[in-house]
């Protein structure tokens, strides 16, 4: 068990969601905001409030993309690998980040600085290459203006 | 003097609201707008002086003081060189904006400014003066189509939502805007959220639903967080709720958010995720008319066609017709992207040509290679050669060419892109995406793949494209959902236009395009290299050898393929082939 984990900060989404049907993917999504990933002692905590049980939870989790069973980094990159960004370059960034950080994608950094996720399209092709890291946008990506911004990043967070 | 930034992703991206806070430190308030379409030149600022635009492109922080200075004192000499070009001002001026004609203009954070584009004037025409039947039949004189990607139309799904049977009735919106290189929904709900929203409400009320639900695109944040605030501001001048315009039409709205899986695009899955599970494709029939969310009739539109309705109610369904092609009615956005010189949305009325979009409005190739093919309708379309590139837009004769209108994507690419690389990319989306209820999707695409991989890495065999072809036919056949029955085009149209480089691939073991790295070798021309060790210096594997003003040369043992000293070397002394 994960001593760190305050399953009371659950509930109130728990509270408000847990009766509504069809819900499930709304209470994942706002405790995955909550820890920045989907702890297993949550999912039986929703399991058990909700009635759905941990394999269904588990099957929903795992189909969509956008949810994590592991901690992610302090920075998290999610580096557009849609047609446009693709046409424009996005394989020779993903190999820049890769080279810069020693991950694959889907793969946090031992300092637990830095992860990885590959996605398609965040909507702003007409800057492609683009890359989002937390809530930033970074676009018209180069190697040298990717590996700057790495940089920056690491610098930000000593 | 009115001064407004556009905000929208893509201008916030190449830093929008840093020039918003510079232009601050100048005490000048400048007003949020969405995204005007012309994303190539964000940051954009707007200034009206009366009615007069002075238009402010590409600006930066450092901009600021000169911006203040020509507003506080009328002196535009310091920001000359920011105004737009004459030609860039054509990218908007030949574009015919209805879904779009709001969009850069009013702020989307404010109904006001919604309602005094005559916003809502529609939804309470339709209210007061007409009956649901006298709405589809406006609907259906316009010709309009649906946008998401079948262009089915609008009024026969209307209709038969309308007919079903049952007093609780949905009407959902499709904004999960799948295909990687589309935006213009992201567009629509950024810049005017109210426009789809009074297109939303007057659906229900054409179908008699009391309920409305958008599935938005966990990734566009932005979209989310704006159709919220509109929603809460309709709600609060009564526009959403009970009796609503004082009428016995009552309507609540919902926001979900997708979880991230292009399938959810497709209406049955769709509605299976709405409803918490996993977005697998349901059988049809029944359809979401008769048994949809929640098995209640439903009907599900894309952004982009609700986009379009308030306008065809307040301009009349003869007005959208006249616009476009026997087959396909009023216009059609396109979100421009790739190898193209201006980037961004484009709407233009139906019936022009491919020429007029990448050529005309798009402004051509950005870089000095010919252009070779534009890809539509994303990882369900195909790829369109320059041999055809007077194509009308229409849905038809885009069918006719192997690839579809789809949704709006329109990816342009140059001499420089590998067509079989192109369509590995596809199928390496489609076989992660497939949601795996049918083996032949699941498993075929997975087939289909390794084969492009194979061939993109020199290791072809003879009959393997009338293997992939076999495979394709095979595919659709067996596929459940639009997903798998679509997921071969992009092959099958490169197969068809683009056969003879697959052949270099498989037979030479060679990229025409240069793309594919196992297929390339890197080597200096002696004749050209001026030893400026400029390669040398920036090789990430130390290849390169050679002392100054001798000529280099690359340990083809030790290179990785970056390309950099390709496109570093100023003599063109680096040699792809
Ligand atoms: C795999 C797949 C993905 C789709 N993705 C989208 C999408 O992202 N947005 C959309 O509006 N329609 C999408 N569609 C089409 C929808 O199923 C549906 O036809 C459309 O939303 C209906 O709206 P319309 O009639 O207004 O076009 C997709 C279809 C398939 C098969
Ligand atoms: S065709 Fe593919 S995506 Fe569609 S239902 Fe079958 S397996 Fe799922
Ligand atoms: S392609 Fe890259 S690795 Fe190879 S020689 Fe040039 S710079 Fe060095
Ligand atoms: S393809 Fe990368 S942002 Fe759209």
């Amino acid at each position: 068990m994960n001593d760190n984990i305050d399953l009371s900060l659950l509930s109130g989404v728990l509270d408000e969601y847990a009766a509504v049907k069809g819900s499930l993917i709304t209470i994942l999504q706002h405790t995955q905001d909550i820890y920045g990933y989907l702890p297993k002692e949550a999912i039986e905590l929703i399991s058990e409030r909700t009635g759905i049980a941990t394999s269904e939870i588990m099957g929903v989790g795992t189909f969509y993309t956008q949810f994590r069973f592991e901690p992610v980094g302090k920075y998290l990159i999610m580096l557009c690998q849609g047609t446009a960004c693709h046409v424009n370059g996005s394989e020779l960034i993903l190999q820049t980040i890769k080279d810069e950080l020693g991950i694959d994608d889907g793969q946090t950094t031992e300092d637990g600085l830095f992860s990885l996720k590959c996605v398609a399209c965040l909507g702003c092709c007409s800057l492609s290459p683009v890359m989002m890291v937390n809530e930033d946008t970074y676009g018209s990506l180069t190697p040298d203006k990717t590996k700057k911004i790495l940089k920056e990043l690491r610098e930000a967070a000593v | 003097m009115r001064i407004v930034i556009g905000q929208g992703s893509c201008g916030i991206a190449a830093g929008a609201e840093k020039v918003r806070q510079a232009l601050l430190k100048e005490n000048i308030n400048a007003s949020v707008a969405g995204c005007i379409g012309m994303c190539y030149l964000e940051p954009i600022v707007d200034i009206y002086d009366e009615d007069k635009l002075t238009r402010l492109v590409k600006v930066s922080e450092s901009d600021a003081p000169a911006i203040a200075e020509y507003i506080n004192t009328g002196d535009r000499s310091k920001i000359e060189n920011l105004v737009v070009s004459d030609e860039d001002s054509e990218f908007l001026n030949k574009q015919t904006r209805i879904a779009l004609r709001n969009c850069g203009i009013i702020n989307p954070e404010k109904i006001e400014e919604y309602i005094e584009k005559d916003g809502y004037t529609a939804l309470k025409s339709c209210l007061t003066e007409k009956t649901p039947e006298e709405v589809i039949e406006i609907i259906k004189t316009s010709g309009l189509a649906g946008r998401g990607g079948a262009g089915f139309p609008t009024w026969f799904k209307w209709n038969a939502a309308r007919q079903s049977e049952g007093e609780e009735k949905y009407l959902i919106c499709n904004a999960d805007e799948g295909d990687p290189g589309a935006f213009m929904d992201r567009a629509v709900i950024e810049s005017d959220p109210h426009n789809l929203i009074e297109g939303m409400l007057i659906g229900a009320y054409a179908i008699g639903a009391k309920h409305a639900v958008v599935y938005v695109r966990a990734e566009y944040p932005l979209a989310i967080k704006r159709l919220k605030n509109a929603l809460e501001q309709a709600r609060e001048k009564g526009i959403i709720g009970n009796n609503i315009f004082g009428t016995d039409f009552s309507c609540d709205f919902m926001i979900k958010a997708g979880a991230g899986a292009f399938v959810c695009g497709e209406e049955t899955a769709l509605i299976e995720s709405l409803e918490g599970h996993r977005g697998m494709p349901r059988l049809k029939p029944p359809f979401p008319a008769q048994s949809g969310f929640w098995r209640k009739p439903s009907n599900i539109n894309n952004v982009e066609t609700f986009a379009n309705v308030a306008w065809i109610i307040n301009n009349g369904g003869e007005a959208f017709a006249a616009m476009g092609t026997e087959g396909s009615k009023g216009t059609k956005v396109f979100a421009v992207t790739g190898k193209v010189k201006r980037s961004g949305l484009v709407e233009i009325p139906m019936g022009k040509t491919l020429r007029d979009v990448i050529f005309d409005i798009g402004g051509g190739m950005k870089s000095d290679k010919p252009f070779k093919a534009v890809q539509m309708g994303g990882p369900s379309g195909g790829c369109i050669p320059a041999s055809l590139i007077d194509t009308v837009i229409d849905y038809k004769a885009l069918g006719a060419t192997g690839a579809i209108m789809g949704s709006g994507g329109m990816v342009v690419m140059d001499e420089s892109t590998c067509m079989v690389g192109m369509a590995k990319f596809f199928l390496d989306f489609t076989a992660k995406e497939s949601c795996g209820k049918c083996v032949h999707c699941r498993i075929g695409t997975k087939r289909m793949l390794e084969m492009l991989e194979r061939i993109t890495k020199g290791e072809g065999k003879e009959g393997d494209i009338e293997l992939l072809e076999e495979l394709c036919y095979a595919i659709k056949d067996g596929a459940l959902c639009g997903l798998g029955q679509t997921a071969p085009n992009p092959v099958l149209t490169t197969i068809k236009y683009f056969r003879d480089e697959y052949e270099a691939h498989i037979k030479d073991k060679k990229c025409p395009a240069g793309e594919c790295s196992d297929l390339i070798e890197y080597s200096i021309n002696a004749e050209k290299c001026k030893g400026c060790t400029l390669c040398a210096r920036n090789c990430p594997v130390e290849a390169i050898s050679g002392t100054v003003k001798n000529p280099h040369v690359i340990n083809i043992d030790k290179c990785i393929k970056c390309g950099k000293c390709y496109s570093i070397c100023r003599f063109d002394a680096v040699v792809k082939a």
